[in-house]
């Protein structure tokens, strides 16, 4: 009985030793393992397009950047109707309906929001705000909501700037974007 | 008819803050031209409409001389964050950071904690695809029905900034018809993420955005 308990431990130390040498073996021959340890400390953030580029002065685009979405409306909001004010003297509301203070109030929460029931798109005519896709003109999207006014009809030479797709074709298929250009 | 093209001139002089260089590109002091850079955020329905496709790009106007060179900074995540209640705070996170010509994935997953400071979620989900060499066929990867793709792509944004400066700088009053795309023959740093819709959410909306975080 006693004699066995050694053994056993003397086999269990073998093992050890064994299994010990060999992960160490593994370690010298291939890659080592990567390592995900310590904090992340956040430096840009992003959702809607230019959001940050039309609405945040440059001296406030770094604060912008480490501010939760959670907390931009309160902030920003304010800074956002001058802002646009600022664009369009003439703002009164856009192709959506929005006063100035409706509109900035939904943008200055920089989140881009993504219906998981259908059709996502930046703005198609009829949907609005329910995702970005690649092929979304979200640039004149904003320029007719900043300067086209209520009927979309304002400021036409500033409301569209007449590139209305990107210079290679999508793919249907994942990963969606097209080749590099080599 | 006077007063039309005064408030028309005033425009387009505060036109000047608008669109520095585009989406995201080169947005903020703290970030131009850095691998952190975030150029733009697309969120659509896949091909398989049960899926939601992410799409982050960084590293702005890559020329293809500077693609071949261009890389993925291992000091930074990229974070994808994912509100499924409505109140604009993060309940679920994917994570991509980039180690030794892999891009590795965890999530969806809950966030440690929400904000401005992460740690990696290695009890989500983990998964990794090689990153695509320059000029190379794009490299996928698939696991727990998402997919993925790291690498160089051509920049999808396309923007007439030329003559936005242009506008700027009085030379011209409005955009021409046609524009020229400035971004036509430049590339980004691409992240793709396929993820099932039941993964996030399931139905109804979600709001996301994405961060990018360096390592402390």
């Amino acid at each position: 009985m006693k004699f066995n308990n050694i053994k056993i431990t003397a086999i269990v130390a073998l093992m050890a030793l064994t299994v010990y040498n060999c992960s160490n073996d593994d370690d010298s021959n291939g890659p080592k393992a990567p390592e995900f340890s310590g904090t992340y400390a956040q430096e840009d953030q992003m959702a809607r397009p230019a959001i940050s580029t039309v609405f945040v002065s440059m001296g406030n685009k770094d604060a912008f950047n480490v501010t939760v979405p959670s907390k931009q409306a309160a902030a920003y909001q304010v800074a956002f109707q001058n802002k646009l004010l600022a664009l369009n003297p003439g703002y009164t509301t856009n192709a959506l309906g929005m006063d100035a203070a409706t509109f900035t109030g939904a943008l200055a929460t920089d989140v881009l929001t993504v219906s998981l029931d259908g059709t996502t798109t930046f703005f198609d005519g009829t949907n609005v705000l329910t995702g970005r896709t690649l092929a979304d003109d979200v640039i004149d999207v904003e320029l007719l909501l900043i300067f086209g006014g209520p009927m979309g009809t304002d400021n036409s030479t500033l409301s569209s700037d007449n590139v209305d797709a990107n210079d290679k074709p999508f793919s249907s298929s994942f990963p969606y974007l097209a080749a590099p250009h080599m | 008819m006077k007063k039309s093209k005064i408030l028309l001139g005033v425009a387009v002089i505060a036109v000047a803050g608008f669109f520095a260089i585009a989406a995201d590109h080169m947005d903020a002091p703290a970030v131009t031209g850095g691998s952190n850079d975030i150029t733009d955020f697309y969120a659509f329905q896949g091909q398989n409409t049960n899926n939601i496709v992410f799409v982050t790009n960084v590293q702005a106007l890559l020329s293809p001389t500077d693609t071949q060179s261009a890389k993925f900074d291992e000091n930074t995540m990229l974070e994808i964050n994912i509100d499924t209640n409505g109140d604009a705070i993060e309940d679920l996170v994917i994570q991509a950071i980039p180690k030794d010509g892999k891009m590795y994935f965890f999530g969806p997953v809950a966030p440690a904690q929400t904000g401005l400071s992460s740690t990696v979620r290695t009890t989500g989900v983990a998964s990794s695809v090689a990153i695509t060499a320059p000029g190379a066929n794009a490299m996928i990867a698939t696991n727990a029905g998402m997919s993925f793709f790291a690498g160089p792509r051509d920049d999808p944004f396309f923007f007439d900034v030329d003559q936005y400066k242009a506008i700027i700088a009085g030379t011209a009053t409005g955009f021409e018809n046609p524009g020229t795309d400035t971004y036509a023959g430049t590339n980004v740093l691409s992240v793709v993420v396929e993820v099932p819709k039941s993964m996030i959410g399931g139905s109804g909306s979600i709001n996301s955005w994405v961060e990018t975080k360096r390592k402390q």
